[in-house]
């Protein structure tokens, strides 16, 4: 593992809204294969992060490093051309297209075709959308309208975009947010699989500590805007600064943990 | 100097109707987030209104009393509308909402014409201020100094209103977040209502004030409100400070404007839009607004290309088409011809305003850029008419890739007004540039080649044209490029996060929308042989936004449906009866309220539900539940 390259550096990253702190001098290291989590309780500063990593958000302080350049202030698009994979915490698709064609447009994109005026675009790249949407389990919805899936499903899709750059860094704020338990525990091992397979860091926030548990190697822990605790999972759960937070918001995440253990 | 003091003078007291009209659209946006067109219409309607009311009652109070019930009068009359009309559409997409208001000022213009005949009318002086102050040797009309006085005046009670009384603070919250309004008790509705009243009053006020000054006329409403959405977007939108200072700005550039550009005096103007827009997209004051609700979203049916069948029955439709000319006579071969051009017309808005998701109130730009651009060629440098077919388009192309660029860096309300404001300036350069343009009598005799004089040729030329620029813009729809372009319109959020640049995407998709813009109005004339201001006016602009409404916004042939049966209702109604915008007007209500899906649109929604039907029950309620 030591010997896996590193894919992100944060040096620093600030930013406020008027008077609020919504992120302060968050410094972290991300490596290839690894999966890092990032949690806090609601306002946090998590989502702000996210947006910062991949450019959504002009940070107001502090750098980041992807794969070896400095992107700070890049656009998402060109954070994207970076191969970078990006989930939303509220999914965001294009509902008046098919399942299908929202992975197409992702790999027209990626295939760097979008001013091609000529051709048909619902027959470019139609086996590579099939093979991601297997992936994710979505062979069976590739015609439907995207606008009448279920939220879960949509979920499931905006893994199957962010992996169609053959990314190496996957962003995903709160992934299973609004799936049903039983879901969110397949579709993190899922990305747990394919990350570990092809070699992808994954960064991704969660208020389920099941999966964060199950999945994390490390844990970064957030708290009003600041980095409190940063270890692995177990040294994570003993630190009395994080089971305050974690208490005081009721949730338990102790006992009957890892008897599922990772995959 | 002196003089240059007075020209400014002059231009403050024209920025007291402009401030008054614009800080009522202001204000009826910040609460009910409708862009109001009709402003227009109740700023001319006050105008007539007082201009009967002053000539009635006598003496100074008759005057001033006068004034104040007329705006009263017509503030009651918005109201009526609010409740009728307005309350029906506050959840409907922005596009909807404009275009119900257009719809509605066609309706008062006619009405105005029915009440007080085609003629303008001028009133009579202020009482008290009919004199001139002299001001080292130059005249200032009293009433100039008046209307100086009277617009900080107004701001002040606004302000007041809004800081002091418990319905100002009301509508500031409702301003911030009308939801949480609404979840605190506040009767919603009344206090759309009230915010409306006071923005009509404001709009009637400023157009009462007028009448002193300049005749009362029925193309003030237009001439107005483009005015007004110049001053809203530098100022920015929902900001009366914004319009405040906007409106001073804008009357000083014009006043000033006539002495550098005598010619093209909007060019100032229109620089200095263009530089705040760059600066501040949402102008001086104003603030981001929240992503504008989406056009597309009254279905969720993804689009798909003809099927074998589908392609064997257009190509049917074709020929019956193509054999017009063995049943028609001339005239109906030339309305035919004019059908397949606006064909071309509406099928390019398509592709910006449904594919693109870009409603352009401003379209007629690019049109009539085609239009001039031919008869340029055809005219002055005496190309034959092959060539000027091909070359003439180009001046669309320009124009759209000029007035594109700026427009795409805004989206939703702030995109429509910025289009039309734009095609307002290229109408002020066609009409006042008198030596190029030939202004008002615009540009005679630009006849097609022999070949294609003949009514039939000239048909089949133009059915040619339109079924190849349809056929283009299609084959474009469904290429990776329009699907980038759709992609922008659906998410913008996630396009970018897949690699897209948003803006460059919608930059090209406006500039092909210009372009296939540009070859309808090179081909309409020759039909018509002759090129006028009118032919890049807003009603021409929207026309186009009708066609593709009544065909149908989220289908893709709707366009050319839309686009056949406006035409020849427009043409049969302007031959049958003298109130044709009235009933166009209803028309275009009508559709926004009871089919805002357009013909096309019903009929696939029929067709889907019968499909659905047969298919399983639990597909069809798991998508109930989805939605
Ligand atoms: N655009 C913005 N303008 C003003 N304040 C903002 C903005 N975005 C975030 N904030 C504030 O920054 C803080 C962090 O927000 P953020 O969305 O990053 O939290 P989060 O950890 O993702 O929370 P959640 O778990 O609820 O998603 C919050 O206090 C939020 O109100
Ligand atoms: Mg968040």
């Amino acid at each position: 593992m030591s010997a896996a390259p590193v894919l992100l550096v944060v040096e620093g990253l600030t930013k406020s809204y008027g008077g609020v702190h919504a992120v302060r001098d968050v410094s972290f290291s991300l490596s290839a294969g690894e999966i890092l989590a990032l949690i806090g309780p609601n306002g946090a500063g998590k989502s702000t992060c996210f947006n910062m990593l991949n450019g959504q958000v002009t940070p107001g302080g502090g750098r980041v490093r992807l794969l070896g350049r400095d992107t700070t202030g890049e656009k998402p698009r060109a954070v994207w051309r970076l191969g970078v994979g990006r989930t939303f915490q509220i999914t965001a698709t294009f509902p008046t297209m098919t399942v299908r064609e929202n992975v197409q447009v992702a790999l027209v994109s990626h295939h760097s075709r979008l001013f091609d005026m000529w051709s048909s675009a619902p027959k470019l790249a139609r086996d590579e959308a099939e093979r991601l949407l297997d992936l994710v389990g979505m062979n069976g919805y590739a015609d439907r309208p995207c606008g009448e899936l279920a939220y879960g499903d949509l979920k499931r899709l905006e893994l199957a975009i962010a992996l169609a750059n053959q990314p190496k860094l996957l962003l995903m704020d709160e992934p299973t947010a609004g799936m049903a338990p039983r879901e969110r525990v397949e579709l993190m091992r899922l990305t747990a699989r394919i990350a570990r397979e092809q070699s992808i860091g994954v960064l991704f926030t969660e208020h389920d500590m099941d999966v964060v548990f199950e999945h994390a190697d490390r844990i970064l822990v957030l708290n009003r805007g600041s980095l409190i605790a940063e270890g692995v999972p177990e040294e994570v759960r003993r630190d009395p600064q994080v089971r305050a937070i974690y208490l005081g918001e009721g949730l338990v995440y102790d006992a009957r943990h890892r008897d599922g253990a990772p995959a | 100097m002196a003089f240059y003091v007075v020209q400014f003078l002059t231009g403050l007291a024209s920025a007291a109707s402009l401030f008054l009209v614009a800080s009522g659209l202001s204000i009826i946006f910040g609460v009910t987030r409708i862009v109001n067109f009709a402003h227009g219409a109740f700023y001319m309607l006050g105008a007539f209104v007082a201009y009967t009311l002053t000539e009635r009652l006598s003496g100074a109070l008759g005057f001033w009393g006068g004034i104040l019930l007329a705006s009263l009068a017509v503030a009651v009359f918005g109201v009526l509308i609010e409740m009728i009309l307005l309350r029906r559409i506050y959840r409907s997409p922005e596009l909807f909402q404009l275009l119900a208001t257009f719809g509605l000022t066609l309706m008062i213009e006619d009405l105005v014409i029915l009440i007080w005949g085609p003629d303008d009318l001028l009133g009579r002086r202020a009482p008290g201020l009919r004199g001139a102050v002299d001001f080292f040797g130059q005249q200032v009309p009293s009433y100039d100094l008046f209307l100086i006085v009277l617009s900080p005046i107004v701001l002040g009670i606004l302000w007041l209103l809004f800081r002091r009384t418990r319905w100002g603070v009301l509508v500031r919250a409702a301003t911030q977040d009308r939801d949480m309004v609404a979840a605190l008790g506040v009767n919603q509705k009344w206090l759309f209502t009230s915010v409306f009243a006071l923005g009509v009053f404001l709009a009637a006020f400023g157009g009462a004030l007028r009448i002193p000054r300049d005749a009362a006329n029925h193309a003030m409403d237009l001439s107005v409100i483009v005015d007004v959405f110049v001053v809203v977007v530098i100022g920015g939108l929902g900001s009366i400070i914004g319009a405040f200072v906007a409106a001073v700005l804008v009357s000083e550039l014009n006043a000033f404007g006539i002495l550098i550009f005598p010619k093209i005096s909007i060019i100032l103007v229109f620089l200095v839009m263009a530089v705040v827009l760059i600066v501040r997209p949402w102008g001086l004051f104003g603030k981001p607004e929240a992503p504008a609700r989406k056009t597309p979203g009254l279905t969720v049916q993804p689009w798909r290309p003809l099927s074998a069948n589908e392609r064997v029955a257009m190509i049917g439709v074709l020929i019956v088409a193509a054999a017009l000319p063995l049943f028609g006579g001339t005239y109906v071969l030339t309305v035919a011809s004019e059908i397949a051009i606006f064909v071309i017309f509406a099928a390019s808005l398509h592709f910006l305003m449904s594919v693109g998701g870009l409603a352009s109130f401003g379209h007629a730009a690019y049109f009539g850029l085609g239009a001039y651009g031919v008869a340029f060629l055809a005219k002055m440098a005496g190309l034959p008419m092959i060539v000027c077919l091909l070359i003439g388009p180009l001046l669309g192309l320009l124009g759209a890739a000029v007035f594109g660029f700026f427009a795409v860096q805004l989206s939703g309300v702030y995109f429509a007004m910025l289009t039309l404001a734009f095609a307002q300036i290229v109408w002020s350069i066609a009409f006042q540039w008198v030596s190029v343009t030939g202004g008002d009598n615009g540009i005679l005799g630009v006849w097609p080649a022999a070949w294609a004089s003949g009514a039939a040729a000239f048909y089949w030329l133009s059915l040619g044209v339109a079924v190849l620029v349809v056929a283009a813009l299609r084959a474009m729809t469904f290429s990776p490029f329009g699907y980038a372009l759709r992609a922008t319109r659906d998410s913008a959020l996630r396009s970018e996060a897949i690699g897209i640049d948003n803006k460059r995407i919608q930059w090209t998709a406006f500039v092909i929308a210009g372009t296939a813009a540009g070859i309808g109005g090179a081909l309409f004339a020759f039909l018509k042989g002759s090129v006028f201001p009118d032919n890049v006016g807003i009603s021409l602009s929207v026309d186009a936004l009708v066609m593709v409404l009544l065909g149908g916004v989220e289908t893709i042939s709707g366009a050319i449906v839309g686009a056949i049966v406006y035409k020849a209702l427009n043409i049969w109604l302007v031959s049958h009866t003298d109130l044709s915008k009235l009933v166009l007007g209803a028309v275009i209500v009508l559709i926004v309220v009871a089919m805002p899906k357009g013909i096309v649109g019903m009929i696939e929604t029929l067709q889907a539900r019968r499909g659905r039907s047969t298919k399983s029950a639990m597909l069809a309620s798991r998508v109930e539940s989805a939605e």
